[in-house]
């Protein structure tokens, strides 16, 4: 499945004082079983820009091509895009709302029409995904659980639906770094063994550097880089200027550029620069 | 799709407007409701609306706003409009079907309490529009310390009404946030009957009440962290003060009034 976006625009409340316009004129194209990670300092257009993917949020000019159709032409049925698309917005938690967790991630799987037993299935399947035990969990109350795990909850809620395409809008905000680590395990096991194509907005260089294939930065509601991480880390100085850093590694290893050490250019991996730094102290020592 | 909710929105601005004492905004737009009601005739409108244009102006606000206000009244006016026409008594006859009948007066108490409800929106909404709601609860509460004194609890009253204020464009950005959120899950929020629609407002209204919940032990939390606790003794960093501006406008309402006063003594043009 792809996504092609064309030219997009939009203004929120048009004609009052409050007028203010979230993206201009963006252009991409989302191929199949991408991991993109979208970036961008708050107020970016980030958010704005992946609520038009599901035909949530209709554009003020431009168009949206979901496998060629356009997502808001007078025909389109907008929630066969939406379930194509999955969209889990930030703090995901707060829309749980069922009185048990298994009948809140059956709302979406329900939603579809799906039989009971179709419903169930897709529920243990996705409780699966998203490592919570479905016998422990299924009957406890949404409101019981640890934020991580509502967190989870949520998510599994929006998988249950199996998307082809999942939008996560900052999956780890809020969350402590074991949390992180779980949400960020879940997402790249999802793309690894489903083929899920996935586009993850976040503002942290370290969550995504390891992960995605490609790294879309938003600037003042245009696309400012897009290219794979290891062209866009390279322009250090450029992220810099749009209250964007680089990750923790690309910074350090330009430091030790910096002091005279020979460290490659665009390293931005922990691995890559453990490799460097290794080579550095056994030439010292040799 | 939630935020387009004009009435008792404020504009920001810097008019002189603007800049009045909310006090004498309040005193000033009651004193404008009171000459609406003394207008009695098409030329007495005609005054009220050159003012309210001159008032618009002043304030610099877009006449298309202050409209915006009646947009969502049309239902009642209309309803008055029509009950006024017909219900009224009344002995000259225009039009008669069966048991209908438009009289005269009918006509005319139809066309002066629409045009009498259009103005007291407009110009009410002049006060909402020039006032941010901080200011005017402000304002309210130095207004209603007087009343103190016989154990009316006037700043708790006041802040209630604050945070009221404030938390509206949260719990509404809120409540569009969850519907979106629902929707990407599928839940179909607009068609099916009654009983399906009030069903689908569940995965609504559930975790907008948790939320609104959750917000309000934070606030309480946070207000008692920086020691709030009630009305005695605190003081304000504004404190309200009347200016040659709030005079002046005094000044100009009181010609208005006068002017209609007159008007409605000596001259007469009617339906």
């Amino acid at each position: 499945m792809s996504i092609v976006i064309e030219n997009l625009t939009h203004t929120y409340m048009p004609g009052s004082p409050f007028q203010a316009t979230a993206i201009h004129g963006v252009s991409l194209t989302i191929r199949d079983g991408e991991f993109i990670g979208l970036i961008g300092h708050t107020g970016s257009g980030k958010s704005t820009l992946i609520q038009h993917l599901n035909g949530l949020l209709r554009p003020s000019s431009g168009r949206v091509l979901i496998d060629g159709k356009d997502l808001f032409a007078k025909d389109t049925d907008k929630r066969e895009a939406r379930r194509k698309v999955g969209l889990v917005f930030q703090y995901p938690e707060n829309q749980l709302f069922e009185e048990t967790v298994a009948a809140d991630i059956a709302f979406g799987p329900k939603n579809l029409g799906l039989s009971p037993e179709e419903v169930d299935a897709r529920v243990r399947d996705a409780c699966a995904q998203v490592r919570l035990d479905y016998d422990t969990f299924k009957d406890r109350s949404v409101f019981e659980l640890s934020g991580g795990q509502m967190r989870r909850a949520a998510i599994a809620g929006v998988l249950a639906m199996q998307p082809q395409t999942l939008i996560l809008d900052e999956p780890c905000a809020g969350l402590d770094p074991r949390g992180r680590d779980e949400i960020l395990g879940l997402v790249r096991e999802l793309h690894q063994t489903r083929g899920t194509t996935v586009v993850m907005v976040s503002h942290s260089m370290d969550d995504v550097a390891a992960l995605v294939g490609r790294v879309i930065v938003m600037n003042r509601g245009q696309v400012a880089m897009d290219g794979t991480p290891r062209e866009v880390f390279r322009q250090g100085e450029a992220l810099r200027a749009m209250g964007l850093d680089v990750p923790e590694a690309a910074r350090l290893a330009a430091r030790l550029r910096e002091k005279g050490f020979d460290v490659p250019q665009d390293a931005y991996l922990h691995g890559e620069l453990l490799e460097a730094v290794k080579r550095i102290v056994g030439g010292a020592h040799a | 799709m939630l935020k387009n909710i004009t009435l008792g929105q404020y504009y920001p601005g810097n008019s002189p407007v603007h800049r009045m004492d909310p006090r004498m905004k309040i005193y000033l737009t009651i004193a404008y409701i009171v000459a609406v009601f003394l207008v009695k005739d098409l030329l007495g409108y005609a005054l009220a609306f050159l003012f309210l244009l001159f008032m618009a102006r002043i304030a610099q606000i877009n006449l298309g706003f202050l409209m915006r206000g009646i947009k969502a009244l049309r239902v009642i006016v209309a309803f008055t409009f029509i009950i006024n026409l017909f219900f009224s008594a009344g002995d000259t006859p225009l039009v008669s079907w069966g048991v209908l009948r438009i009289t005269r007066e009918g006509l005319q108490n139809a066309v002066f309490f629409s045009l009498r409800l259009v103005f007291l929106v407009m110009g009410t909404s002049m006060l909402t529009l020039t006032t941010s709601p901080v200011v005017l609860t402000d304002g309210l509460e130095r207004m209603m310390r007087p009343l103190a004194r016989l154990h009316f609890p006037a700043h708790e009253l006041a802040m209630m009404m604050t945070i009221a204020l404030r938390f509206i464009p949260t719990l509404l950005e809120e409540a569009d946030k969850i519907m979106k959120a629902q929707m990407a899950r599928g839940a179909d929020l607009e068609s099916g009957n009654l009983l399906a629609r009030a069903r689908a407002m569940v995965p609504l209204l559930v975790p907008l009440f948790v939320g609104a919940f959750r917000r309000a032990t934070e606030l309480a939390m946070a207000m008692e962290a920086r020691c709030y606790r009630g009305g005695a003794h605190r003081t304000r960093m504004k404190e309200l003060g009347y200016t040659r501006l709030d005079f002046a406008a005094l000044g100009i309402m009181a010609a208005f009034i006068a002017l209609i006063v007159v008007q409605g003594a000596f001259v007469h043009v009617g339906l």
